[in-house]
């Protein structure tokens, strides 16, 4: 069964009587449990996508099921909910809140949940992205890679179904760059599904699943080992 | 979204940019100190006028020549107003319990070396009790002083500590005008008002005051007192027929003389204390409203500042009214905090005010509440438009904002 159901989404951007096609119908199915890497060049379109995908945006045509409900018919209220409980957003600037210490940045997601116990869970969380002992440290006092994982702990520490990462190594090097895709892999082995956007061929080789956009339309969509 | 958490978020955002959450507030601590303060003084206003209400009494009139068109007849020259005029009331009119005459004049006043000016207040001994004028030590002119025209004088205190300040005056000889009284009492204070000081007279009997000091034959007032409230307009009506008899003043023509009940004059001192208490109030307001304003520019530029923070927010899952909540409990929070500060500076300028401009202030409760919910209504009202358009954002436009 698929976890994610996208069918025939378009998007189109329209500034004054300038349209701007992002996405060109595009249809694609993750199932429960993958890890996949979209690629493609600049402007092809995989942030808009996954946007989309994330609830943060909608489609201007097409239908999109999550866990095979209908987001398109869903209210503010309703999205914000799936917001919170089946998606872990990063990104690639981590938009972590400066004014709060990593742990207040990772309780965010369970305070709107309604959780109670949340400066525990957040602790928790840390201590899965290693980053327990920075528990009190602001971003400004992190490295990037550091931030990024603080931002993982955020987006995983509701337990969503998927994780959605918009090129999360994109302003790292390679080695922090690796150690961030170890974290994903550990959390895809424990059965998250796990979409991630990038640049990089050595990121993508993380991957099971590789999924190639240009102008906004599907060129390929590879298993590992089909080469 | 726990309310109290909801507090905490908000207070972490004061707290990021502190002086200007200061400056913020100041507004409001201004505004709500001005209204706690100006109240205090429009109150004050109000006790002051219910306290000369008492002074008064409200079952007393008064009669005194001229007519009551005002600045038809000057006062002081028509002289047809007579203590016979009060005889004649007493014995003609039902419905009253005392009647009292008086006529004041300036003297001099002297005992040993010491000498003043004051007021001569030759009168009948019922204005003791018409005007409540009790006395502190000795007795108060008495129907024998008038009738063998004493040389007597009741002393009122301020007139008493000028002459023997903390000595005892009943039994001494003063000189009046030259002549010789012998001062048989002294008035209780009654506290000086700020237009004037009812302690500063001398007491004598009106016979004597007629007939040994001033030779004039007029009074200035007859006081009646009423025996009930309800019948103050018959009685009224009563004096005005027989005194125009007495005055043979032909029917429809001007009275030489008019007749006062104080139920105007209060109603209008308190319409008076009023109309001032809301004037002040409502100049004060005018100021929390501008600090009110002076809220929602500075929350609006918090949103602004802080959108990337609401994008963030949404996509880890805020709904709109979680961040409606967060930025209308921060405007609260700023206004009932200033509202708080400012009923306290209110009320400490409104104590000073009493303490160093002798000037009565009351703090009453309803204006503590007034304010404190006039400062909570501001934070609502400046509060909800930057509130609603924080959580009107779109999350991906709020995510992608510089
Ligand atoms: N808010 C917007 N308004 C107008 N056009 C937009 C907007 N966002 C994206 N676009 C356009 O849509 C297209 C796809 O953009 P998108 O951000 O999805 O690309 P991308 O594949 O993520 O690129 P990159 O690898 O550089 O991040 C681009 O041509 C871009 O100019
Ligand atoms: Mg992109």
């Amino acid at each position: 069964m698929s976890l994610i159901r996208v069918r025939e989404v378009s998007k189109v951007y329209s500034m004054g009587d300038v349209e701007v096609a992002a996405l060109k119908g595009i249809s694609l199915d993750v199932l429960n449990g993958e890890f996949t890497a979209i690629m493609g060049s600049s402007g092809s379109g995989k942030s808009t996508l996954m946007n989309i995908i994330g609830c943060l945006d909608r489609p201007t045509s097409g239908s999109y099921l999550l866990d095979d409900d209908d987001v398109a018919g869903m209210n503010e209220v309703e999205l914000a909910s799936i917001r919170n409980r089946k998606i872990g957003f990063v990104f690639q600037t981590f938009n972590l809140l400066s004014r709060y210490t990593a742990r207040e940045n990772v309780e965010l997601p369970l305070i709107y949940a309604g959780f109670r116990n949340a400066s525990e869970r957040a602790l928790k969380a840390l201590k899965e992205v290693g980053l327990a002992h920075r528990a009190t440290h602001k971003p400004t006092q992190l490295s990037g890679g550091e931030r990024q994982r603080v931002a993982i702990a955020r987006a995983l520490v509701c337990a969503p179904p998927v994780i959605l990462a918009d090129e999360p190594t994109g302003n790292l090097d390679t080695k922090t760059g690796d150690e961030i895709m170890a974290l994903f892999e550990a959390l895809n082995e424990r059965g998250t599904t796990i979409i991630i956007v990038t640049h990089e061929h050595e990121i993508a080789q993380w991957c099971r699943r590789v999924i190639q956009i240009r102008d906004g339309a599907i060129l390929s969509d590879k298993l590992k080992g089909e080469a | 979204m726990l309310l109290w958490r909801a507090v905490k978020i908000a207070f972490r955002g004061i707290g990021a940019n502190k002086m200007r959450s200061f400056l913020t507030m100041l507004g409001i601590i201004i505004g709500v100190g001005a209204i706690i303060s100006m109240l205090s003084i429009g109150e004050g206003a109000k006790k002051q006028v219910s306290q000369s209400i008492q002074r008064f009494g409200t079952n007393l009139l008064r009669v005194s020549p001229g007519s009551a068109r005002v600045g038809h007849v000057h006062r002081g020259t028509v002289t047809t107003l007579t203590m016979e005029d009060g005889e004649a009331i007493r014995r003609g009119v039902s419905g009253i319990n005392l009647v009292g005459s008086s006529v004041q004049n300036m003297a001099q006043v002297k005992y040993a070396n010491k000498n003043t000016s004051t007021a001569i207040n030759g009168t009948t001994p019922e204005y003791s009790e018409l005007n409540n004028f009790p006395v502190e030590t000795g007795r108060f002119i008495d129907g024998k002083d008038l009738k063998l025209i004493r040389k007597v004088a009741v002393l009122g205190t301020t007139v008493k500590e000028e002459l023997f300040g903390g000595g005892i005056a009943v039994g001494k000889q003063i000189k009046v005008k030259g002549a010789n009284f012998q001062v048989i009492g002294v008035l209780k204070s009654k506290g000086a008002t700020s237009w004037r000081d009812p302690d500063n007279q001398v007491v004598i009997p009106l016979t004597t005051s007629q007939k040994r000091l001033f030779s004039q034959n007029h009074v200035e007032n007859i006081y009646i007192q009423v025996e009930s409230i309800d019948r103050i307009e018959e009685v009224k009506q009563s004096v005005e027929k027989l005194l125009r008899i007495r005055h043979r003043i032909q029917p429809g023509a001007d009275a030489d003389f008019s007749i006062r009940d104080y139920t105007e004059f209060i109603s209008a001192l308190k319409e008076t204390g009023q109309t001032f208490t809301v004037l002040l109030g409502g100049v004060a307001a005018v100021s929390l409203l501008v600090g009110g304003i002076g809220v929602m520019n500075i929350m609006l530029v918090s949103v602004t500042e802080r959108t990337r923070e609401i994008g963030v927010r949404m996509a880890v899952g805020a709904r709109r009214r979680d961040i409606m909540l967060q930025f209308l409990i921060e405007a609260l929070v700023i206004t009932v905090t200033g509202g708080i500060i400012g009923i306290i500076l209110g009320a400490s300028m409104a104590y000073g005010i009493a303490e160093f401009g002798n000037w009565e202030t009351v703090i009453t409760p309803f204006s503590i509440l007034l304010a404190f919910f006039f400062s909570i209504f501001v934070g609502m009202l400046f509060g909800i438009y930057p509130a609603r358009k924080a959580s009107l954002l779109d999350p991906i436009v709020a995510l992608r904002y510089e």
